[in-house]
């Protein structure tokens, strides 16, 4: 019987095999790190005396609390401000590269890993951070891990880990225009439910999957997590190879090639047997919008409020009474009717230059709506760099929209970026929860396009719902996202 | 790591499903660079509720939560677990949880028992018809005690072992040493390494231009 692609990276990764029960020994490749589930980590090395096994396999960020706006300025927020000092003072005594703020390398933790070519096939990825799946869009076995965990790695380059089971989730036939990879993964995580993956490595697949650009894949796999999964996997290809050619740290010469070699056996073989398998066809798929409070309350746009009074199940429909009262939105209110009054771009999920262009394509020689502000918050620096080569910036601002710098920014509102009580965001961020994107804060998560669309027309739209046929006068095509 | 082998304690009904890490400690509290004090954070948003069960008197020196399913969900935050450890917990009780936080708990000494629903309703209708009702949770025997109502809880064998002794998992691994260096010896030479650092060429940064 053949395995499948997270077996066989589990198998060439076995330090030492667990039995009675107890955990494999895995060796981690690569260890990203960022401010805030290190410091304490650091501190438990720092009492028992340990130093970091291998800092040359470690890499950090400052992301999630770092300023938007005045980044040449001291942080203004004192603990956030300790806290990223704390980084700095560890990467200094462990001797572990940092790209801090002002760095073209800084970013969020997901983005920089791929941008600078660390993230590559075959890998185990780890970082302190629940959507350290988005790597497994390389065919990395790459997932969350607590700050404990965090501080095993550091000591050891390993984690203890009893094995997953495996999902296959197979995504046949083609995206139609205005839906995105974003759109698939809202709707898997709808199907499957956001405790469906607990305990599973997701593998998609497909041909919807195969036609993506790595950045959508990364898009997919980022929310796996969404669905209770730790860890997505789509196994590499020619668009994986060709995305990591000639970023700093790929492989160069006869590593190159071998790598290649060994990358082009990273598939489930034909004959390997999943847990569970779920099939969607991404041709029935309509733009996605989130209505509830957890990534699985999603509806395609055209829908309505869902009425609680006609859910069967009584858990189900407590759950979605609660929802929709934090939302405050009408049972039976269609979808396209509410009103946002912040459009938020950015995140791991979708703000990547692929991300940005598509939004730029929509929104180009247009003006938002007056009711709303428009924030574009870029990945990263290089990220950021890139989208003014482009001149995407421009757009933007004459758009109406905020250009800031890269971070996390409002995906989580540790920064100043947040939403007040009350207010009501469409989101291309992946978590909707009470008061996520700031306390009292109101999240729909959208797609890239959607956004632009909502941004626009002031209340959740899709490309469908403009005036002129989508996307007419883009720039830049608005394909494989 | 403190040896857990059984515990009685208070036990507080939580009626919801899906209680994200989010709820548990919201991002705010996540600003701090120490191990401990975060009592003040759990369920922050929630307890400026009086009805929140945490406010009602007879739960308030609850140590046992019991959950709906899916507890735990989101954000890898292991900030989460020390917040319930912090405001005096030693156990939650759920029909599911989310698989970091379960880990997260396991590295911490918290108890995460996975119990039926069913029965966990048995436990809610207790506990919820006399406040402040003590339940037992051994881990030995793997069961929950509540009144009269006994009923069986799961966890893996490792992770009960690793509570039962108290062991700290670091310095288990640090016993294989030599097997982790044997193992690195093989390590092909495509694979990445950060150090030394690679760049792009470098640029000049300057602060983007927000619309003012
Ligand atoms: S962008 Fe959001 S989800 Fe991604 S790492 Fe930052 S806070 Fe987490």
């Amino acid at each position: 019987m053949g395995g499948t692609l997270a077996e066989k990276v589990w198998d060439a990764h076995i330090v030492r095999r667990g039995s009675d029960g107890a955990p494999d020994l895995l060796y981690i490749d690569l260890h990203l790190v960022h401010e805030v589930t290190s410091p304490q980590a650091f501190e438990g090395l720092r009492l028992a005396g340990r130093p970091v096994r291998r800092p040359d396999l470690t890499i950090a960020t400052e992301d999630h609390n770092t300023p938007t706006l005045d980044i040449d300025r001291p942080i203004a927020d004192l603990t956030s401000r300790t806290q990223i000092q704390t980084l700095r003072n560890n990467a200094v005594e462990f001797g572990i590269r940092l790209h801090s703020l002002g760095d073209a390398d800084q970013g969020i933790v997901h983005v920089v890993g791929p941008q600078l070519g660390l993230t590559m096939p075959g890998l185990t990825v780890v970082c302190g951070d629940s959507h350290t799946s988005t790597h497994g869009a390389f065919g990395a076995l790459a997932f969350g891990i607590g700050t404990s965990e965090v501080e095993h790695v550091l000591a050891t380059q390993t984690l203890p880990l009893s094995p997953f089971k495996t999902m296959a989730i197979t995504i046949d036939g083609a995206l139609r225009p205005g839906t995105t990879a974003k759109d698939i993964i809202l709707a898997v995580i709808a199907k499957i439910g956001t405790g469906g993956g607990q305990g599973y490595v997701l593998e998609y697949r497909g041909e919807a999957i195969r036609a993506l650009s790595m950045e959508a894949r990364m898009t997919i796999c980022n929310m796996s997590i969404e669905a209770g999964a730790r860890a997505g996997m789509i196994a590499p290809d020619a668009t994986t190879a060709e995305y990591l050619k000639g970023r700093p740290h790929a492989p160069e010469g006869v590593d190159w090639d071998e790598a290649l070699a060994y990358w082009s056996t990273l598939k489930s073989d034909d004959d390997a047997v999943f847990d569970a398998e779920v099939v969607l066809d991404a041709g029935d798929l309509e733009p996605f919008v989130t209505w509830g409070t957890n990534p699985g309350q999603g509806l395609p746009l055209s829908a309505n409020v869902p009425i609680p009074a006609e859910i069967a199940d009584p858990g189900d429909r407590a759950t979605a009474e609660r929802a929709i009262e934090y939302m405050a939105l009408t049972p039976g209110t269609p979808l396209r009717d509410i009103a946002v009054d912040t459009v938020f771009i950015g995140s791991c999920t979708n703000g990547r230059i692929e991300d940005l262009r598509a939004v730029a394509a929509v929104i180009e020689g247009k003006h938002k709506a007056d009711t709303l502000r428009v924030l574009v918050v870029p990945g990263s620096a290089r990220v950021r760099l890139q989208a003014e080569a482009e001149g995407l910036d421009q757009i933007f601002l004459d758009f109406g929209a905020e250009w800031r710098n890269a971070g996390c920014s409002m995906c989580l509102g540790m920064n100043p970026d947040q939403l007040a009580p009350g207010e009501r965001s469409a989101s291309t961020s992946n978590r909707n929860f009470e008061g996520r994107q700031g306390k009292g804060g109101r999240t729909h998560l959208v797609s890239p396009l959607v956004a632009a669309a909502t941004a626009i027309r002031g209340t959740l739209s899709s490309l469908a719902d403009l005036p002129s046929p989508a996307g007419a006068h883009a720039r830049t095509p608005v394909t494989n996202l | 790591m403190e040896k857990f082998s059984q515990h009685t304690g208070v036990g507080v009904p939580l009626r919801r499903s899906n209680v994200d890490t989010d709820q548990i400690i919201p991002a705010v509290y996540l600003k701090r660079v120490t191990r401990t004090g975060f009592e003040d954070a759990l369920f922050a948003a929630w307890r400026g509720d009086p009805e929140f069960v945490l406010n009602q008197p007879a739960y308030a020196t609850g140590s046992v939560l019991v959950a709906g399913p899916d507890f735990g969900t989101g954000s890898s935050r292991e900030h989460a677990v020390w917040a319930l450890k912090d405001y005096g917990f030693k156990v939650v009780i759920s029909a599911r949880f989310a698989d970091i936080f379960r880990g997260n708990s396991g590295k911490q000494g918290l108890l995460a028992a996975t119990c039926a629903p069913e029965d966990i309703e048995l436990i809610w209708k207790i506990l919820e018809t006399t406040p402040g009702t003590a339940v037992t949770v051994d881990l030995e025997s793997r069961t929950v005690t509540c009144d009269d109502v006994v009923v069986a809880f799961q966890i893996d064998d490792y992770t009960r072992w690793r509570l039962m002794e108290g062991l700290d998992d670091i310095g288990l691994t640090l016993n294989h040493a030599d097997e982790i260096t044997a193992f690195e010896a093989t390590r092909a030479a495509w694979r990445p390494r950060t150090l030394p650092a690679k760049h792009l060429a470098s640029v000049e940064i300057e602060a983007a231009r927000p619309v003012r």
